[in-house]
Order: C-alpha cells, then structure tokens, then sequence
C-alpha cells in the first residue's frame, strides 16, 4: 500500500448561467436545451481531490492554506456571484454544463497545483447532481 | 462496509524542534499554542467476502467495539498531541488517518477482514483518506 493521503477540500459558490452554443440562433438553443437555455443559477459545491506522500517532518500533504488561496485565484474569483456566460470567456463556443464546468476547473487547478498533485474534481450541481473528472479522463 | 464515527478532540501543530516563528510560518493559525480543536468524523471502510451464515462482511458491532476500544475511547475529549503516537509526529489529519489505520488494521484483519481505507473528516470541508487510494 502507498504511503499517499488524499486530501479533499471544498468550497461553494454560486453562478448564474444558460447553456446555449454560441454559434446557434436562440431559437436552436432552446429546442437544444430547454428551459437551461434561459438564464437560471445553482448553488456549486466543488470537491477537489489531491494526492501525495506527507511530509515527513511537517506532517502534511499540502500546506491547506496553499489550497485556499489557489481556489479562492482560480475558481470563486472567476466564477462566484459570476455569470458564466457573460463574465467569463470561456463559454462562447461550448455551453456552462456542469461536465464542462468541471473539466475547465480540473485543467485551471491541474495548471495551479504543483505537477502530480491534482486526483480528481467533484462537482455539484445542487445537492442531487454531480460530475468527476479525474486524472488520466484526458481532460 | 463502511461506518462513520465521531469524536471530538483538540489538538494543535507545532514542532517542539522548530521555533515560535517557524511554526507559525509551516502551520499559521493551526500553530495556536493553547490548542483548537473539531468535531472529527472517522469514517472506516472493511471490506471482504459476505459470510453467508450471516449476510455481514463484518459485524457493524464487532467493528464498533474494536473502534470504540482502540480509537474512540483513545482520542475522545483529549489534546491529541499528548497522545504517545503523537511524540515524534504532528496530530495533523494526515498522521490521524495514518494512525487509526495502524491500529485498527490487524484487529479488522484477525476476522479475515481487510481495512480499506480509513477516512477522517476534520470539518465539513476538509478530509483526508489513507489506504486503498483507488
């Protein structure tokens, strides 16, 4: 057995959005997805997974305060009381799913985090929905 | 199977080998030297073939008391740095779920049962899994 800890740590933070494909006439979007295509909001719990060998002498995986401030830079700063929309530039082409949320959260966290340190994102959407995307998912 | 436990405790980090500003600098506020403490959940994952006399892989009972003798009644209502497991090494969350894996481990393995992993949550927003990490 590894001699590895998983830690994880979670915060929240909520969004306003509606899934449309930039491309397609608004009249499209909504046949596509509905009522999503109409702005509406969730409250986000995301849960992110890091994995290493604690210090020997520290005790620690990670330095949690390091994991908060990186969180509070890469995601509640882009995205919390945000449209993800029309206050981000990373929706245009592709719509604000909760799956591509979460992949545009594990490729912004894989690039803040120390190489080899990011296992896997959870994201919720609301309490009753959620998505992983995990190291090796070629996110 | 898994069951979920819980104590609270205190504990605090510092190094005795590291000065006052070093162990603010490593472990900020958690450095604190009248201690903070949580209401820590342990959540202990077994896992194993289902006996079929009784449907249990363990029974929840049998792994209460085993977590009751040798974790529970151990870390309850303590300073976890007085705590001899806690001497050489700091009571972070990390060397917790390393512990309680420790001492649990052969017992749990006595009923041809494996410990999976052992899961501590410290609060609502930070855990820590050691074990079978897949």
């Amino acid at each position: 057995m590894s001699e590895a800890v998983r830690i994880t740590r979670a915060i929240e933070f909520c969004s306003s959005l509606r899934l449309r494909i930039g491309a397609l006439s608004d009249a499209e979007n909504r046949r596509r997805f509905g009522a999503l295509a109409e702005r509406h909001g969730h409250n986000y719990r995301l849960e992110v997974s890091l994995l290493g060998v604690p210090d020997a002498r520290t005790g620690m995986v990670v330095d949690l305060k390091d994991v908060k401030d990186v969180l509070e830079r890469e995601v509640m700063a882009r995205f919390d009381h945000l449209d993800l929309n029309d206050d981000t530039e990373f929706f245009e082409k592709r719509p604000p799913t909760a799956e591509n949320l979460a992949q545009l959260i594990f490729e912004l966290l894989g690039r803040a985090f120390p190489a080899g340190l990011l296992e896997r994102v959870r994201l919720y959407e609301g309490p009753d929905h959620w998505v992983d995307v995990e190291r090796g998912d070629g996110a | 199977m898994t069951r979920r436990y819980r104590f609270p405790a205190a504990h605090m980090l510092r190094r005795a080998d590291y000065s006052e500003v070093e162990n603010q600098r490593v472990y900020g506020k958690c450095a604190n030297p009248n201690g903070h403490g949580h209401d820590y959940a342990l959540e202990i994952t077994v896992s194993g073939p289902v006996d079929p006399a009784t449907g249990r892989v363990l029974e929840p009972t049998r792994l209460d008391e085993l977590v009751e003798r040798t974790l529970l009644r151990r870390f309850s209502h303590r300073l976890l740095n007085e705590d001899p497991l806690f001497a050489e090494q700091v009571p972070t969350a990390e060397n917790i779920a390393r512990a309680a894996h420790a001492l649990l481990r052969e017992l749990v393995a006595a009923g041809g049962v494996h410990l999976r992993r052992v899961r501590v949550r410290e609060t609502r927003n930070n855990t820590f899994d050691y074990g079978d990490l897949g």
